[in-house]
C-alpha cells in the first residue's frame, strides 16, 4: 500500500492529453517536443494551478529524438514554468508513462516533492533513421582524416551498401521477435480465435465513437490548431471508425503469419502520435489549494517474464501484485483499464486472471479474477484511439480517473503490457 | 562637477564617463568644457600612451545631447554658436595625436556617436541595449557635432544617409557589418578589450579599415557622378515621405552632400549654420515639446503619486479572439513577455487569433529583432481555449469582444465568476461608456476601458478609462500594463467616445457632408494628407469600416445631439454592402489587399456627380475646424486632463500632424479669436454644427490660450 510513513497520499489533479493520431497524418511535421509541451502546457492551465507549485517535471519517451533526448527538460523550460524546475526523461517501454507517474508519486511520499508533472510522448513521424554502422565510422574517420585527400581516400572506402538506413524496428532486441510476432504466437498458444479478436476491436471503437461523441474522451485533449490559418481544429483522435463492423475488420489479412494467423491490423493498435500528461500533487497541498483531487494513486507493480515464453504476459503478475499492495481483490474494483496493445494480447491476459489452471501455472495462489467487460475499458482502448508508446499510461490513468469521478467508482485499475516481456498495473481510489 | 574619472594602467587612461545626478550619460556645456580640460591634460600626460572613452552608467554609452540645455536656447546664433563649438571639441577628440578608444556598450546615441565616430576606434558590445544612431531628425534637428560629415566618410554615402535621415538605431551586429564599429565584444570583456586595442594603436598606429559595399559601393559611395544618383534618389524619397513638412532631414541631406562634395571644412560649416536654423525653427520647437510631452506622459501613472499600488500582471486574459484581441495578445507577449491565454466562443476563431498574434512575433523574427529561441519562448507564452481554462489565475482580463452593451456585460459577468476577487477587468471598446459596461458589476472598482488603436502592434496610443467607481489601483495598474506594452498611454474621462474619437467624429461627419456635396474623394483625401495628416478622411473610413464607422456615428449623434448628426453617406454605402476595406468595398477600390484608386461608382450610390471646381481651401478648413471645435468643447469638459494629454492623443490616435503639435497648440498658435472667427463663417455657410465651442469664446474674450506662452 503505497502510503508514507508522512501518512501522503497522492493526487491525480487533473490529466490532459493532445488528440491521438495515426502517425504519417496530422502530427507529421510536428516535433515529439512540440507534442509533449502543448499538453503540459494545457495541463497547467486547466488544472489552475500555480505553476509556481511545480516542483518537477518526469516525463517518458520510448524512441526519443537524438536532438532532444531529455523530452521533460524541453516540457519544464516551458516558459509559464520557473526554469527552476528540474526534470528527466525514462523509459519503460509502453507503460512509461505510468511509470513517470509513479517515480513522481514516490517523490511526493517521500516529501521531496508536493507537485509534479508526469506524463509520456511520442512520435512515430519524428522516428530517429540511422545511418549503417560502418557508413557513421567512415564518417568520424573522414572527420579526422589530414587534408582533402586524406577525407576523401577515407570516403572512398563507403560501398553501395553502407549507405542503407536503418530504421528502428519494433522488435525485440533480445530475441528479433516483432511484436505482432508475439502477439500471433500468443493467440496460437492460448486458442485466442479470430473471432473473439474482431469481437475486441469492434467493441474498443464503438466505445471509444460512443465517449467521443458524448463528450468523455473529448474533455480529455487539448484542442490542437493547425492549417495555414491555424483554423482546423482538432479535437478527436483520429484512429476510431464508428462505422466499422465485424464483417469489415473480417476481411483484412493477417499481417504477421499471412496463411495462419489472426492478428491484422484490424485487431492491433496502430502507430500512433500524441503526448499525454498529469498533474500529480500531494492530498494535503492539492486540498489547500482548492483543487478537487480527480483519484488518488493506491498501489502499484511491476513485472517482468521471459520475453521468449509469451512476450506480452507480463500483466498476469504485475495487478496481482497490485492488487496484494492495495489490499483489494478483483472484485472491488470498479473500472478497469486495460492497454490494448493487440487483443490477443489483452484476451490471453484475461484467460491468465480467469483460471486455476493458469494459476497454477504462473505459480499464483488462485486466479485473479474474471473481467466484467460493463466495468472493462468503457470508453475503448488502444486499438481505436491509438498507442503512442510512451503517453498511453499517463492516458489510462486520466481517462479511469475521470471515469472513476463521473461514476464515483471508489476503486480502479489499469494494466500495460510493454516490451521487453514487462507488466504494469496500478490502483487508484476516489476518495 | 566631475563627469570623468581618469585612471591610467599601463600607459593607457581609461576615462569612465559617469555624469552625476543624473542616470544617463549626456552631453552639455558644461560636460564640453570638462571634456575639454581632460583632452589638454591626457595631451600633455607623458606617461599616457592611449585614451579609453567608457561609460559609468548601466545602459547608456551617452545618450546624447542635453536636450533641455538647448530648447533654452534664445536665438539661431546661439543654436548655431552650440553646433560649432560641439563641432571644435569633437574635432579635437579627432585630432589627439594619442589614440583614442570608443568602449560602447548601451545607448550610443546622436552626440554621442558623434563623439564615438571622432574617436580612433570602436568597440561596442552585443548587448542588447547597445544602440548606435543618429535620431536628431525626430526632434526636426540634424547632427550638429559632425555627424554629417564623419559617419559618410566612415561607412559611405548611402548607409550615412540612411540612418541619418529617419533617425533609426543600430544594433552591435549590424554596425559591425556597416563598419560603424571595429569590434563587437561581450560585455564582460569590453573594458579590457578597449585597453588592449588603445595599447595596439598607441604602438602599430591607426588600422586601416576595409571599405564595406564591393562594387557598387565603389560606384555610388566613392564617385562624386554615382553620389549624385544617391542624393537625387533621397532627396526624391524623403519628399514623398514627408510632405515637405519636415525640413530637417532636407538639411541633413544637404549638410552631407556639401561635405562630400565640398571638403569637411564647408560641410562643417554647412551642418552648423543649418543646425542653427532648425533648432529656432517651428518645426523642431513642436517635436521637441511631443518629445518632452511623451516623456512626461511615460512617469504619469494617471493618478495622484503614492495613492495606489501596480498589481503584477502574471497572466493576461484576453476575451474575444478577433483581430483586436489577437493584436492585443501578440503586443502584449511581444513587449511584456506575459503569460496570454485567449479564449473566443468557437475554437476555429481561436486558432485563428492564435495565427495572428503569432504572425506579430513572426514579422520581428523575420526581421532578426527576435532570435529563434526567443521566438519559440514568446510563442508558447500564447495560447487559447473555448472555454475559461486558465482564468482564474489571470490577473488582467481584456475583452475585445463584439462591440455591443449587452454581449460586453454578459462577458463581464462570465469573467468575475471566474477570475480571483482582486483580478482587473479591462473593456477594449471604441464607444460604449464603461460606466453602462460595469453597471452590473459586483466589483465595479476593478473595471476600467483600455481603448486600444488598431492594429494594435502598430498604434502607439491607449487610452485608459476610469470609470467613478474604478479605484486608483486599477488604474495606475492598466496604466503600467499598457506601457509596458510599449504604448503612450493617456487617461481620459468615460464621456461618449472618449477623447480620440469624440474628436475625430465629427471631422469624418463633415467628410460624408462633403461627399454629399459632390467634393471628389481624391480631392479631398489629398487636401488632408497636404496638411499633414498620415490619410485622409475617407481612406479612413474605408480602413476603420464603414458599419464601424456608421455605429460609432450614431453613438456620438445620441449622445451630442443634432451636432454630430450622421450624413447620409454611410447608411447609404452601407445600404450596397460596402463595408471598406475589410470587405474589398469602399470609397476605394482594393485589389489584392491595396488600395486601386477611387471607386467612381460611388458617386451615383450618395446622388451626386463629383464637382468641378471646389475651392480646397474650404474642404480643409470645414474638416479641420470640425475637429478643432470639437477639441475644444470635450477639452472644457474634462475629457483629457491636460493639453498636453490632449494633443498627444490626437497626434498618436489620429495622426494628427506633428509639426502642427496637436489641435490645442494649433488653436492657441492661431489665436483663439482667430479660431472662432473662422468657426462663425463656417456656422453661417454651414450650419450650427460649427457653432464654436463656449470655451473658445471665452479664451477668445480673455486672450487666454490652452498652453503658457
Amino acid at each position: 500500500m503505497l502510503d508514507s510513513r508522512r501518512g501522503r497520499r497522492v493526487a491525480i489533479v487533473a490529466g490532459v492529453r493532445t488528440p491521438f493520431v495515426k502517425s504519417g497524418t496530422v502530427f507529421r511535421d510536428v516535433s515529439a517536443v512540440a507534442l509533449a509541451r502543448h499538453a503540459a502546457r494545457e495541463l497547467l492551465y486547466r488544472s489552475e494551478v500555480d505553476s509556481r507549485e511545480i516542483d518537477e517535471v518526469v516525463f517518458s519517451q520510448v524512441v526519443p529524438s537524438v536532438l532532444s533526448p531529455n523530452v521533460a527538460r524541453e516540457v519544464s523550460l516551458l516558459p509559464q514554468l520557473p526554469p527552476s524546475v528540474p526534470a528527466y526523461t525514462i523509459n519503460r517501454a509502453c507503460a512509461s508513462s505510468a511509470q513517470a507517474i509513479n517515480n513522481a508519486a514516490d517523490q511526493i511520499l517521500l516529501g521531496h516533492a508536493d507537485a509534479v508533472i508526469a506524463g509520456g510522448v511520442e512520435s512515430l513521424s519524428d522516428l530517429p533513421i540511422l545511418h549503417s554502422r560502418r557508413f557513421s565510422q567512415v564518417l568520424v574517420d573522414a572527420s579526422k582524416a589530414r587534408g582533402v585527400g586524406g577525407r576523401v581516400a577515407t570516403l572512398g572506402r563507403v560501398r553501395p551498401r553502407d549507405l542503407i538506413p536503418v530504421t528502428p524496428a519494433i522488435a525485440e532486441p533480445s530475441t528479433g521477435e516483432t511484436m505482432g510476432q508475439s502477439a500471433e504466437k500468443m493467440a496460437k498458444e492460448n486458442g485466442i480465435t479470430r473471432e473473439a479478436q474482431d469481437q475486441l476491436a469492434l467493441r474498443s471503437h464503438q466505445r471509444a465513437a460512443a465517449a467521443t461523441e458524448d463528450g468523455r474522451l473529448t474533455a480529455e485533449i487539448a484542442p490542437w490548431f493547425t492549417g495555414p490559418e491555424m483554423d482546423q481544429v482538432i479535437t478527436g483522435d483520429n484512429g476510431i471508425r464508428p462505422d466499422t463492423s465485424l464483417e469489415a475488420l473480417a476481411k483484412l489479412k493477417p499481417v504477421f503469419d499471412r496463411r495462419y494467423g489472426t492478428v491484422t491490423a484490424g485487431n492491433s493498435s496502430p502507430l500512433t502520435d500524441g503526448a499525454a500528461a498529469v498533474l500529480l500533487m500531494a492530498e494535503e497541498q492539492a486540498k489547500a489549494q482548492g483543487h478537487e483531487p480527480l483519484a488518488y494513486i493506491r498501489s502499484y507493480a511491476v513485472s517482468a517474464v521471459d520475453p521468449a515464453w509469451q512476450l506480452l504476459m507480463g500483466p498476469v503478475y504485475a495487478v496481482p501484485k497490485a492488487l496484494e499492495r492495495a489490499e483489494l481483490t478483483w472484485a472491488e474494483l470498479g473500472l478497469v483499464e486495460i492497454h490494448e496493445a493487440f487483443a490477443a494480447q489483452v484476451l490471453s491476459n484475461v484467460q491468465a486472471w480467469g483460471s486455476q489452471a493458469w494459476a497454477d501455472r504462473l505459480g499464483l495462489a488462485g486466479p485473479v479474477g474474471d473481467v466484467d467487460w460493463d466495468r472493462t475499458n468503457v470508453a475503448g482502448g488502444s486499438i481505436a484511439i491509438g498507442h503512442p508508446f510512451a503517453a498511453t499510461g499517463a492516458r489510462l490513468v486520466t481517462t479511469l480517473a475521470h471515469e472513476m469521478r463521473r461514476r464515483d467508482v471508489q476503486f480502479g485499475l489499469i494494466s500495460i503490457c510493454a516490451q521487453g516481456g514487462m507488466g504494469y498495473a496500478m490502483v487508484l481510489e476516489r476518495k | 562637477m566631475t563627469a570623468f574619472a581618469t585612471h591610467i594602467e599601463n600607459g593607457i587612461a581609461v576615462v569612465t564617463f559617469d555624469l552625476p545626478g543624473e542616470p544617463v550619460n549626456k552631453l552639455s556645456a558644461a560636460v564640453r568644457t570638462e571634456m575639454e580640460a581632460l583632452l589638454t591634460r591626457l595631451h600633455d600626460d607623458a606617461a599616457v600612451r592611449g585614451v579609453v572613452l567608457i561609460s559609468g552608467k548601466p545602459d547608456t554609452f551617452i545618450a546624447g545631447a542635453d536636450i533641455e540645455e538647448f530648447t533654452a536656447l534664445s536665438s539661431q546664433d546661439a543654436a548655431e554658436r552650440l553646433s560649432f563649438q560641439g563641432q571644435e571639441t569633437v574635432s579635437r577628440v579627432e585630432t589627439s595625436h594619442k589614440p583614442i578608444v570608443a568602449a560602447i556598450n548601451g545607448a550610443c546615441l546622436g552626440g554621442g556617436l558623434e563623439v564615438a565616430l571622432a574617436c580612433h576606434y570602436r568597440i561596442a558590445t552585443d548587448h542588447p541595449k547597445t544602440l548606435l544612431g543618429l535620431p536628431e531628425v525626430q526632434l526636426g534637428l540634424i547632427p550638429g557635432a559632425g555627424g554629417c560629415q564623419r559617419l559618410p566618410r566612415l561607412i559611405g554615402a548611402r548607409a550615412a544617409l540612411d540612418m541619418i535621415l529617419t533617425g533609426k538605431n543600430e544594433r552591435a551586429s549590424t554596425a559591425l557589418r556597416l563598419g560603424l564599429v571595429d569590434e563587437v565584444v561581450p560585455q564582460s570583456i569590453l573594458r579590457q578589450s578597449a585597453v588592449a586595442a588603445a595599447d595596439r594603436l598607441a604602438r602599430e598606429g591607426l588600422p586601416q579599415r576595409d571599405r564595406k559595399g564591393g562594387l557598387t559601393g565603389l560606384v555610388l559611395d566613392r564617385t562624386p557622378a554615382g553620389r549624385q544618383l544617391v542624393y537625387r534618389a533621397a532627396r526624391k524619397q524623403l519628399l514623398k515621405k514627408t510632405g515637405g513638412h519636415y525640413p530637417a532631414p532636407v538639411a541633413a541631406l544637404e549638410a552631407v552632400r556639401v561635405g562630400l562634395e565640398q571638403g569637411i571644412t564647408a560641410g562643417l560649416a554647412e551642418e552648423h549654420r543649418a543646425f542653427g536654423e532648425l533648432a529656432a525653427g517651428d518645426v523642431s520647437r513642436k517635436l521637441v515639446q511631443i518629445f518632452f510631452a511623451t516623456t512626461a506622459l511615460k512617469k504619469d501613472d494617471g493618478v495622484k503619486p503614492g495613492t495606489a499600488v501596480p498589481r503584477q500582471i502574471r497572466r493576461l486574459g484576453i476575451v474575444g479572439s478577433g483581430f483586436m484581441g489577437a493584436g492585443i495578445a501578440g503586443t502584449a507577449v511581444l513587449n511584456v513577455e506575459v503569460d496570454t491565454r485567449l479564449k473566443d466562443s468557437d475554437l476555429s476563431r481561436v486558432g485563428k487569433g492564435l495565427k495572428a498574434a503569432t504572425a506579430i512575433l513572426k514579422e520581428r523574427l523575420d526581421r532578426r529583432r527576435l532570435t529563434r529561441s526567443q521566438y519559440d519562448r514568446l510563442s508558447a507564452l500564447l495560447s487559447g481555449s473555448a472555454g475559461y481554462a486558465g482564468f482564474s489565475r489571470a490577473d488582467l482580463v481584456i475583452e475585445a469582444v463584439f462591440e455591443e452593451l449587452e454581449t460586453k456585460r454578459q462577458v463581464l459577468a462570465e469573467i468575475e465568476a471566474q477570475v480571483r476577487p482582486e483580478a482587473i477587468f479591462a473593456t477594449n471598446t471604441s464607444t460604449i461608456p464603461i460606466h453602462q459596461i460595469s453597471a452590473r458589476a459586483r466589483h465595479p472598482e476593478r473595471v476600467l476601458g483600455m481603448h486600444f488603436f488598431s492594429p494594435v502592434e502598430r498604434m502607439p496610443l491607449l487610452e485608459v478609462i476610469p470609470t467613478e467607481a474604478t479605484s486608483p489601483d486599477t488604474i495606475v495598474t492598466a496604466v503600467r500594463f499598457g506601457r509596458r506594452m510599449g504604448k503612450t498611454v493617456i487617461v481620459v474621462a468615460d464621456r461618449p467616445g472618449f477623447w480620440v474619437n469624440r474628436i475625430l467624429s465629427p471631422y469624418l461627419n463633415e467628410a460624408g457632408h462633403l461627399l454629399q456635396e459632390g467634393v471628389p474623394i481624391e480631392l479631398m483625401d489629398r487636401t488632408i494628407t497636404e496638411f499633414g495628416f498620415p490619410v485622409g478622411p475617407v481612406a479612413l473610413l474605408d480602413e476603420v469600416g464603414l458599419d464601424v464607422g456608421q455605429k460609432a456615428g450614431s453613438v456620438m449623434h445620441e449622445a451630442f445631439g443634432e451636432r454630430m448628426k450622421p450624413a447620409p453617406t454611410l447608411s447609404r454605402m452601407l445600404g450596397a454592402t460596402r463595408l471598406g476595406r475589410k470587405n474589398g468595398r469602399g470609397f476605394y477600390h482594393y485589389k489584392e489587399g491595396h488600395k486601386a484608386g477611387v471607386d467612381r461608382s460611388v458617386y451615383p450610390l450618395l446622388g451626386v456627380h463629383p464637382a468641378d471646381e471646389v475651392h480646397e481651401d474650404l474642404v480643409e478648413r470645414r474638416l479641420v475646424y470640425a475637429m478643432l471645435n470639437e477639441a475644444a468643447m470635450a477639452f472644457s469638459e474634462g475629457v483629457v486632463r491636460s493639453p498636453r494629454d490632449a494633443d498627444i492623443g490626437a497626434i498618436f490616435g489620429i495622426g494628427f500632424p506633428a509639426f502642427r503639435g496637436g489641435p490645442l497648440r494649433l488653436i492657441d498658435d492661431l489665436g483663439p479669436g482667430r479660431v472662432v472667427e473662422t468657426l462663425y463663417q463656417l456656422q453661417e455657410q454651414f450650419g450650427e454644427r460649427f457653432r464654436p465651442a463656449p470655451s473658445l469664446l471665452d479664451m477668445a474674450r480673455a486672450s487666454r490660450r490652452y498652453y503658457p506662452t
